[in-house]
């Protein structure tokens, strides 16, 4: 067992957990943040992903031991009060979502592909970025409408503040 | 159509969940005192259980029982049924082998289970498991349809001899017989519909709960039928009685057909519950997805067609062996039959069809519903001939197909459905003119110049969707009615709750049946609570698939509503002191035609329920439900164009452009629909390009991971041109057709069509890898 401190959501944390728990299980079923979701076991699909100091990283692949001392950010944890974040409010908006298991691990890699391209996003980037999320619903066309969309609310939301 | 009723496409009431991480998923859930199941699944696809040895597992911390496939049989729970009789040509009925929830004796595909652990932790559960030791004795497998049925294969079940569950066939032999008998060109095709696995993004997962006092069973699983759920739980699994069971299934996280069914894994986790005295839950992993979830398509099919002279059909003659798997799953029998055989007239009239069907045991996953269930198949093969047709006749694909068109509705086809409503010029040429099909020679000329292969693919899909009338679905065999209900409750204050029997996971039913309300009552939309998923709170209902949610479910909402509005029609005209055939419904307000008098819906809400000032005789509240069931199936039918170019030096497609022109009849919510469209357009092109499931020759699966298996993601997909015609449909009050299934449906003909044209070689199997495609263009 080992004493886990991280910070989850702006919210300091310290959790004992079997060595071999997986950050996305320390998420789910110590901190009940069920947003997370796991939707394959090698890595693949994305639905887990989180971010860690600020990068997109799949939960489901990093030891929670590994994530002692960072900084956690979940799909919970995006949205100021009952303000969404422009990627939330995006998806809602292009209809870039269905059956929602997929959607916040989705969310937390588009808002990365974002910043890390400085907002400056086209459609053939978001698709070749996205490779590493998989949904079996949407086809994907409206997720790609919503992160372009989401680039330039970002953008904005960015020169206001 | 007001801002939020019928044809606006207003963003989703279900969205917020969803994108703020609130979903409440079977897996989201925790029980106080829960216990965690991790099933042993048999490494072999067909051997003998000689012995299940727990001793070591029953030490191991945490462990609470570990239980077997014997004990399991020993209390008498039932064996898994197939709900749909299909008779063979010779008389006699479809053979069921026995199908414990585990397997006591005989494993017969890789991944069925044998024992499972009960423990304190998933752990705890999945460590134990590593110790218990199952003996088993290895038989020799067959995965292979055909090699199946060749003498001296390995049999699987002793009530299935050769392997066949059932040799059966539709139309008329005699009149083929006699049209191939005159044709001018006979054109044959031999096709592989390749086996996919359904791969819902989130796995299967069940919790179970049994209260010992009250003798009560409460199952929160991964369905899109709990009322399907609870009613073969009871009356077939001998698992609990009805009025003790309740099923939930909350948020669901997709399904396309392979939540339908109820799988070994809810009967023994409810089992379980009762013999633990604990609640038990199982998620299964993406491994056990692979492995367990019913696979859908593989079918291998020989079909010729006859032209005459003037290149119009005479006939049609198909041959089709399909894979069933290991078992009979819930509704497999009628995927190669009744969804499959009666859409092979498919857009055009074909005044002869004659098709059999054979269907197979093997040692694989067992195989059902998925995404359009054997109307995809219908509509490849069909597609593929009408392309191969055009090419060997030298006539444009589009041409052939359009001389060929069902032009007058009702329509009788050969193999029993009638289809009431239909434009099959319109989609076409709405597809043409939207990828200037015109222009494509000068774009293939220009791109050859370059060095690159480009080609053009039709494919023009009809589906019969509904899946009802409940009568004759019921003269084909089904098990069940296929009808819909839907209970509507205005409350006091004039909010109003919709409890329906079908079942949204993705499908967006809390918005655009919100929005047949807002059409008919004017009442917002965020005054309407769509509940569904639970059998304790909504009566009955048979669930969602086969795009029936809005034909039936939706129509039963209609009939419901129609009902709510006669009786306030009647309380509205009593307090207006007016007659009842005076009162109209205007944004949420009955009026009296020609005068200033209104009273709004709240009020005559309160008055059903303070009942101080009813008419005479009247039962106080305003609560009706109502039951519906479709006059015919519906039929959405569309054209599908995709332009691909080829790289002759790696064999890989990219699109140039995928153009969808559907007709779904009315459309509630266009943004709904196209996304609906965007899916199934994914899965259909997956399955042409990227999606196989493929097992060696001994049944072992070897694509049983998302490393091996290729799902479609973002760079391998285009952005799609959606176009939509519209005839209504005449079988339901609504007009509409459906949606869910059509892409799934139409897709893939027009792929392999495409790529074919590129390379100049018709001989392509899907998916077409790049691999395949090169060899198809350097031989």
């Amino acid at each position: 067992m080992s004493t886990v401190k991280l910070t989850v959501n702006g919210k300091a944390v310290s959790v004992d957990v079997e060595d071999r728990t997986l950050l996305v299980q320390l998420l789910r079923e110590n901190l009940n943040l069920t947003g997370t979701h796991v939707g394959c076991d090698t890595s693949q699909c994305g639905a887990c992903v989180v971010h860690i100091d600020g990068r997109a990283v799949k939960s489901c692949t990093v030891l929670a031991t590994q994530a002692a001392g960072s900084n956690v950010t979940t799909i919970e944890g995006i949205a100021k009060g009952e303000e969404l974040h422009p990627m939330q409010a995006a998806f809602r908006d292009n209809h870039g979502l269905q059956c929602g298991f997929c959607t916040p691990g989705m969310i937390m890699s588009s808002i990365d592909i974002v910043n890390r391209h400085g907002g400056k996003v086209d459609e053939a980037t978001v698709r070749q970025e996205l490779d590493g999320n998989i949904c079996r619903c949407t086809g994907y066309h409206n997720i790609v409408k919503a992160v372009l969309d989401a680039a330039s609310r970002m953008k904005v939301a960015q020169a206001a503040e | 159509m007001g801002v939020e009723g019928i044809g606006a496409s207003v963003v989703r009431k279900e969205d917020k969940r969803f994108i703020t991480g609130k979903g409440r998923y079977v897996d989201d859930i925790k029980l106080i005192g829960m216990t965690y199941a991790h099933f042993i699944r048999s490494p072999h696809a067909h051997a003998k259980v000689k012995g299940i040895d727990s001793s070591a597992a029953m030490k191991m911390p945490g462990v609470v029982a570990v239980l077997t496939g014997q004990q399991i049989v020993d209390d008498k729970i039932g064996n898994l049924i197939c709900g749909w009789a299909i008779t063979s040509k010779d008389g006699s009925p479809m053979k069921m082998g026995a199908w414990p929830a585990m397997a006591p004796e005989t494993v017969r595909f890789v991944g069925q289970a044998v024992a499972v652990v009960i423990a304190e932790t998933k752990n705890q559960a999945r460590d134990a498991a590593e110790a218990v030791v199952v003996n088993y004795e290895e038989l020799p497998a067959v995965a292979d349809v055909r090699a199946a049925l060749k003498p001296g294969a390995p049999q699987l079940h002793p009530e299935a001899p050769g392997n066949i569950i059932y040799d059966w066939h539709i139309g008329d032999d005699a009149a083929v017989k006699a049209a191939f008998a005159k044709a001018a060109n006979v054109v044959s095709l031999d096709v592989t519909n390749n086996r996919l696995v359904p791969n819902a993004m989130e796995p299967r997962a069940a919790i179970a709960d049994y209260d010992a006092a009250e003798e009560h069973f409460t199952l929160w699983t991964t369905s899109q039928n709990p009322h399907v759920a609870r009613l073969v739980l009871s009356a077939f699994y001998n698992v609990a009685p009805e009025h003790k069971l309740r099923v939930i299934a909350p948020d669901v996280g997709g399904g396309f057909g392979s939540k339908i069914y109820i799988y070994p894994e809810e009967m023994v986790a409810l089992w379980a519950s009762k013999k633990v005295g604990r609640p038990v839950k199982w998620t299964g992993d993406r491994s056990e997805a692979f492995l367990t979830d019913a696979h859908g398509r593989d079918h291998v099919t020989h079909a010729e067609m006859a032209f005459d002279k003037d290149n119009k059909i005479l006939g049609l003659r198909v041959k089709t062996h399909a894979n069933f798997g290991a078992y009979m799953s819930l509704f497999s029998s009628s995927v190669p039959t009744y969804l499959y055989a009666t859409l092979l007239s498919g857009q055009y009239v074909i005044p002869a069809i004659y098709a059999e069907v054979m269907a197979v045991y093997t040692n694989t996953t067992p195989v059902d519903a998925y995404r359009g269930a054997g109307r995809p198949e219908a509509s490849y093969l069909l597609e593929r001939m009408m392309e191969t047709a055009a090419r060997q006749l030298k006539v444009d694909p589009a041409e052939l197909r359009k001389k060929n068109f069902i032009t007058s509705f009702p329509y009788q086809t050969p193999v029993i459905m009638t289809y009431d409503a239909g434009d099959f010029h319109a989609s076409i040429d709405a597809a043409m003119k939207a990828i200037d099909y015109a222009g494509f020679p000068a774009r293939k000329a220009k791109a050859k110049a370059e060095g690159k292969l480009r080609g053009i693919g039709v494919s023009c899909y009809i589906e019969a969707c509904g899946i009802a009338p409940s009568k004759a679905v019921g003269s084909l065999g089904a098990g069940v009615g296929l009808w819909e209900s839907a209970e509507i409750r205005v409350n006091p204050v004039g909010t109003i709750e919709v409890l329906t029997g079908s079942h949204s996971h993705g499908q967006s039913h809390e918005t655009t049946f919100a929005q047949l309300i807002a059409e008919r009552l004017g009442v917002p939309i965020s005054q309407v609570s769509i509940v569904h998923g639970d059998t304790d709170k909504v009566q009955f209902g048979m669930g969602t698939y086969g795009s029936r949610s809005i034909a039936v479910g939706g129509a039963a909402i209609v009939k419901a509503m129609e009902k709510v509005e006669a009786k306030a029609k009647k309380i509205a005209a009593h307090a207006l002191e007016a007659s009842e055939n005076d009162i109209v419904i205007e944004n949420g307000e009955f009026k009296v035609t020609g005068t200033d008098k209104s009273i709004a819906l709240p009020m005559v809400a309160l008055a059903a329920y303070t009942a101080h000032n009813l008419p005479e005789g009247m039962e106080p509240g305003l609560k009706e439900t109502a039951f519906y069931d479709p006059t015919n199936f519906t039929f959405p039918a569309g054209a599908y164009i995709c332009e691909v170019e080829v790289d002759a030096a790696t064999g890989k497609t990219s699109f140039v452009n995928f153009v969808a022109a559907d007709d779904f009849g009315r459309l509630i919510n266009p943004m709904v629909v196209e996304g609906q469209v965007h899916g199934g357009l994914a899965q259909g092109i997956g399955q042409a390009l990227l999606e196989h499931a493929v097992y060696n020759e001994n049944g072992q699966p070897v694509t049983a991971s998302f490393m091996d298996y290729t799902m479609p993601r973002a760079d391998d997909l285009p952005s799609f041109k959606i176009q939509h015609t519209m005839t209504l449909c005449p079988s339901n009050p609504l007009g509409v057709k459906g949606c869910g299934e059509a892409g799934a449906i139409g897709a893939s003909a027009a792929v392999i069509n495409a790529i074919t044209d590129a390379i100049g070689n018709n001989k392509l199997e899907m998916p077409a890898s790049p691999d395949r495609v090169w060899r198809a263009i350097h031989g």
